[in-house]
């Protein structure tokens, strides 16, 4: 395999952003740029497709890998993908164009600027999954700051410099610290490449520090409790397509972190700092599902539910056992599906209606139908509903962890309940009831395009909620080698 | 017989001086033609440096004071482009100022010359000497447009702060040579005895003076008035240039002579870096005037340029090099969408008059968003690389403290920058400005500004540039 497949789809966003550039705006209309974006972006889906499909799943190893000389005797361009990386990606370049697609409806001006931000910051996210030297995987993850900063604060709703400013220092934040680990580690092994780094091990004196300086970022990018603060804001004030790649992959960035770097590569620490985790992630799952509970801007709402389930997501990363490792991943590929359609379903009444208020809403079932049912579909998967995907990652994970702590998994399962609290009230708030508000009785259904997309979204998540086993068998024996790895880490020291 | 071939460039260019100032006085309504010999004098005089010095390896002439190796090379070289682009940019601004005299390109080139003799010298004598001939230049420049208030503030300051400072650099070298019994930078190390604390007190005094013509805290009280007061192609030079040169003249003063003295001076670097990155970090947050906070962000560049000089190795000094070159280019694409805020002849350099420019102006919004993020430091621009090397350098030492407190202050940094951003992207539009600029200006912000965007794809040729530098 020679031809450089990773690298033509880190690279192709990045053509058609150039392509964008020299087309001409014309009254913020610009459907040459939609088309040049839209075509882009599915060309990559289907190369990504064409990547699963030559993807070889009974090895552990890294493949497709390409290393170039970047910076003489000391950073080399590395990208591969194992079981992992593969689905991060997929889900990246499903998600892009159903983005795109989504515009038509959100953004009014500089349509052009903004699909060149998208453009470039699925080229940024796709190179973080696949990178596999730290410095490399530094880089990616943190010029995706630049794009998304632009998307909240020029498209973005009316407070909308503040939560950019939020957004950008919070998350830069995190990753300085990140970054002279990042140095340490070059310095105390002589390498950053990750699979050079995976064989050598890194010595355990120096473990719980660097664990600590990646654990910051992460943090900061998953959201965990307490450093959870800016997610709502950007999620609140971002258009709807930023907040959609905001759910669906941004945040995910993190929870590939931890499995990538503070498990592969800190495995004493990261046996040291479980309980740390177990604890944030359990107020993460019960505190903001709490806090769900009290809101009344529907985008706020899933915010905050995003941040319960990315507790539940770091809670499966830790247990470091085998279903709650895959749970934890098939958790995240399901959140970014459901929550990127459930930030669309808001969108979609938003554009009606310019409110996010949940009490501006109310019977709109007989209204909209269609966009009820599917409103009420992202609603039990965001619960975790048998035959839906959140059951699967959710299920799996709390099996994990009542193998390796009973009390976490009891506390924690209690976050599936007010999950399905918060959620079945916001639908019943916002669909069911009285329709009190007169306005409401000009909505229109849903038009072909979001109809299109929350479609798209919809048929992965039964489709896999039923029949999650091509997910399994992607990812079943990179977790397991990892596992093995790790324990084989531990006994030895 | 010495081989002056080596110091060709700065006989080549007193030369030029004299011969223009001759000119100049004899022939009338000579700007323009003086203008158009001084860029041609500095563009020979970097072909002679890089063809007579660029591939020796270590000379030294007249009695070993002047040093040619390839630090001095590579910074002469890279002072005469600054100094070129510098000059080439600022005309149409001097023009409609009306201070497009012949004195001009004059005092740019002899404080060039200065700096060329202090980039060179091995010796604290010389050192002293091309100091001082660029510093009078200064003098002069920074007062150039006499005619307002700020401007002959801004030289009357620089010239009073500046020569107490020289004072004390004085004095510090008179305290080394009493202590060493010589001013050469080789004889000193030679007969270095390090139980000489004497010695720490004159290192300390030049220290100061040096710290002083760098504005690294807390000798950078100067700089924002001086920055601000100055006419702006005049703060564009005061920006690039003189740093170049100082910084070679702090390399040299610490690495040559006092190397063994590093548990002395490495305290003294640590402390001036973390102050000029916290201070010129959270002091340009409340800035509303462009060019004072150029003061500041320049404060906290000059505080990372230092940290590379602390680690106390070759890595380090080669990042400090790496970091003022990419400064240097980023400054320059700065100032060039600085100079392009022209409307009806009046230049504008309020923060707030950026407000909106990306909708009337989205190319130069798009340079100006690129650069900013550059500054801060935000990957995968060349101001993360610039970053990278120096804190790749100190954490190499295991100076885990000076590298955390640097990068969060590069978080603090970063605000500012975003800023700037913000009301450049999210605010409200302004009045048009003028779009008919000089085509040298359109080169210099476009080629500095695709080196900024671009420097990712080959970032080895710089390194190997610098590579060529071994002081210890």
């Amino acid at each position: 395999m020679n031809f450089p497949i990773l690298s033509s789809l880190i690279l192709l966003p990045i053509v058609g952003a150039l392509f964008l550039f020299f087309t001409k705006e014309k009254d913020g209309n610009n459907l040459t740029a939609k088309y040049v974006a839209l075509f882009t972006t599915i060309v990559n889906f289907l190369i990504s497709i064409y990547l699963w499909l030559l993807f070889d799943p009974t090895t552990s190893a890294f493949q497709f890998v390409e290393e170039r000389i970047w910076i003489e005797d000391f950073i080399n361009y590395k990208v591969g993908v194992d079981g992992i990386s593969i689905l991060f990606i997929l889900l990246t370049t499903f998600i892009t164009p159903l983005c795109i697609v989504s515009v038509n409806n959100t953004v009014k001006d500089r349509l052009r600027d903004f699909l060149i931000a998208i453009l470039i910051m699925e080229s940024f996210m796709i190179g973080v999954f696949c990178a596999l030297d730290l410095i490399v995987f530094y880089l990616f993850f943190e010029a995706g700051l630049i794009p998304m900063f632009l998307i909240i604060g020029i498209w973005g709703g009316p407070k909308r410099v503040y939560s950019a400013f939020k957004f950008f220092l919070y998350t830069l934040l995190g990753s300085v610290l990140m970054l002279v680990a990042i140095i340490s580690i070059y310095w105390i092994s002589g390498t950053t490449d990750v699979i050079k780094l995976y064989e050598l091990g890194i010595d355990a004196k120096y473990q719980n520090l660097l664990w600590l300086a990646f654990f910051s970022s992460f943090a900061v990018k998953t959201p965990m409790w307490p450093v959870h603060t800016w997610l709502p804001d950007a999620h609140v004030e971002a258009p709807t397509a930023g907040s959609v790649l905001l759910a669906a992959i941004l945040l995910k960035m993190a929870g590939y972190g931890f499995i990538r770097f503070s498990l592969g590569l800190f495995p004493i620490a990261s046996e040291v700092f479980t309980p740390l985790i177990y604890t944030l992630s359990v107020i993460a799952i019960i505190f903001t599902s709490f806090i769900a509970l009290m809101q009344e801007d529907m985008k706020k709402l899933i915010a905050y539910s995003s941040v319960a389930h990315m507790g539940f997501v770091t809670l499966g990363i830790f247990t470091l056992q085998q279903q709650g490792i895959e749970g934890s991943i098939i958790q995240m590929i399901s959140h970014g599906l459901v929550s990127a359609a459930l930030f669309l379903c808001v969108g979609v009444v938003y554009d009606r209606m310019h409110s996010r208020l949940i009490k501006s809403y109310g019977g709109i079932v007989t209204i909209i139908p269609k966009y009820s049912i599917l409103f009420m579909l992202f609603t039990l998967a965001a619960l975790g509903l048998p035959g839906t995907s959140g059951f699967i990652g959710e299920f799996l994970i709390l099996m994990g962890a009542f193998k390796d702590n009973f009390l976490v998994a009891v506390i924690a399962s209690f976050g599936v309940i007010l999950g399905a609290a918060y959620m079945l009230w916001l639908y019943k708030r916002v669909v069911f009831g009285k329709l009190i508000n007169e306005d409401l009785k000009k909505m229109v259904d849903l038009n072909k395009s979001e109809y299109l997309i929350l479609t798209c979204l919809a048929v992965p998540t039964l489709f896999f909620g039923f029949y999650p086993e091509p997910l399994f068998n992607t990812i079943e024996v990179s977790v397991s080698d990892l596992i093995n790895m790790h324990n084989l880490n531990i006994a030895s020291k | 017989m010495y081989n002056l071939n080596l110091i060709l460039p700065e006989i080549f260019i007193s030369l030029s001086v004299m011969f223009l100032l001759i000119l100049g006085v004899f022939k009338k309504d000579s700007s323009q033609i003086i203008f158009n010999l001084s860029l041609f004098t500095i563009l020979i005089a970097a072909i002679i440096t890089v063809n007579e010095t660029y591939f020796i390896n270590r000379v030294t002439l007249f009695r070993d004071s002047v040093v040619i190796d390839p630090m001095a090379s590579l910074m002469k070289i890279i002072t005469l482009i600054g100094g070129f682009l510098v000059l080439v940019i600022s005309s149409s601004y001097l023009k409609s100022f009306n201070i497009f005299k012949i004195e001009y390109p004059i005092l740019i080139l002899s404080s060039i010359l200065g700096m060329m003799v202090m980039i060179s010298s091995n010796d604290l004598m010389v050192f002293y000497m091309g100091l001082e001939l660029q510093s009078l230049a200064l003098y002069v420049l920074a007062t150039f447009n006499r005619n307002q208030l700020k401007s002959s503030e801004a030289g009357l300051k620089y010239f009073v702060l500046s020569a107490l400072s020289s004072g004390l650099l004085l004095y510090g070298c008179s305290l080394i040579y009493g202590f060493s019994g010589s001013t050469n930078f080789d004889v000193i190390a030679n007969q270095l005895n390090s139980n000489e604390y004497a010695l720490t007190f004159g290192i300390v005094f030049i220290l100061v003076g040096l710290a002083f013509k760098i504005s690294a805290v807390p000798f950078h009280m100067w700089a924002p008035d001086v920055y601000e007061g100055s006419p702006t192609s005049v703060t564009l030079f005061f920006t690039m240039v003189p740093k170049i040169a100082a910084l070679t003249v702090f390399i040299r003063f610490l690495y040559v002579p006092f190397l063994n003295l590093i548990d002395q001076w490495q305290m003294i670097i640590v402390f001036l870096s973390i102050a000029s990155m916290i201070f010129g970090a959270i002091a340009a947050i409340g800035q509303t005037n462009i060019k004072r906070l150029i003061a500041y962000s320049s404060i906290g560049h000059i505080g990372y340029t230092l940290a590379g000089l602390a680690t106390g190795s070759n890595d380090g000094i080669q990042s400090s090099i790496i970091y003022i070159s990419i400064y240097v280019v980023m400054n320059l694409a700065l100032f060039s969408c600085l100079l392009m805020l022209k409307r009806n002849e009046q230049y504008y350099e309020d923060i707030d008059d950026l407000s909106g420019l990306s909708k009337n102006h989205p190319l130069l919004s798009l340079c100006l968003l690129i650069i900013l993020f550059s500054l801060a430091g935000i990957p995968p621009l060349a101001g993360f690389f610039a970053k990278f090397y120096v804190f790749k350098a100190v954490i190499e030492q295991s100076m885990y403290f000076l590298a955390i407190v640097g990068l969060l202050s590069t978080v603090i940094a970063a605000f500012y920058y975003l800023r700037i951003i913000k009301i450049i992207y999210f605010d409200k539009e302004k009045e048009k400005y003028d779009t008919d600029h000089g085509v040298w200006l359109k080169f210099s912000l476009t080629f500095s500004t695709i080196l900024i965007l671009f420097y990712f794809i080959f970032p080895s040729q710089l390194i190997e540039l610098v590579s060529r530098i071994n002081i210890i």
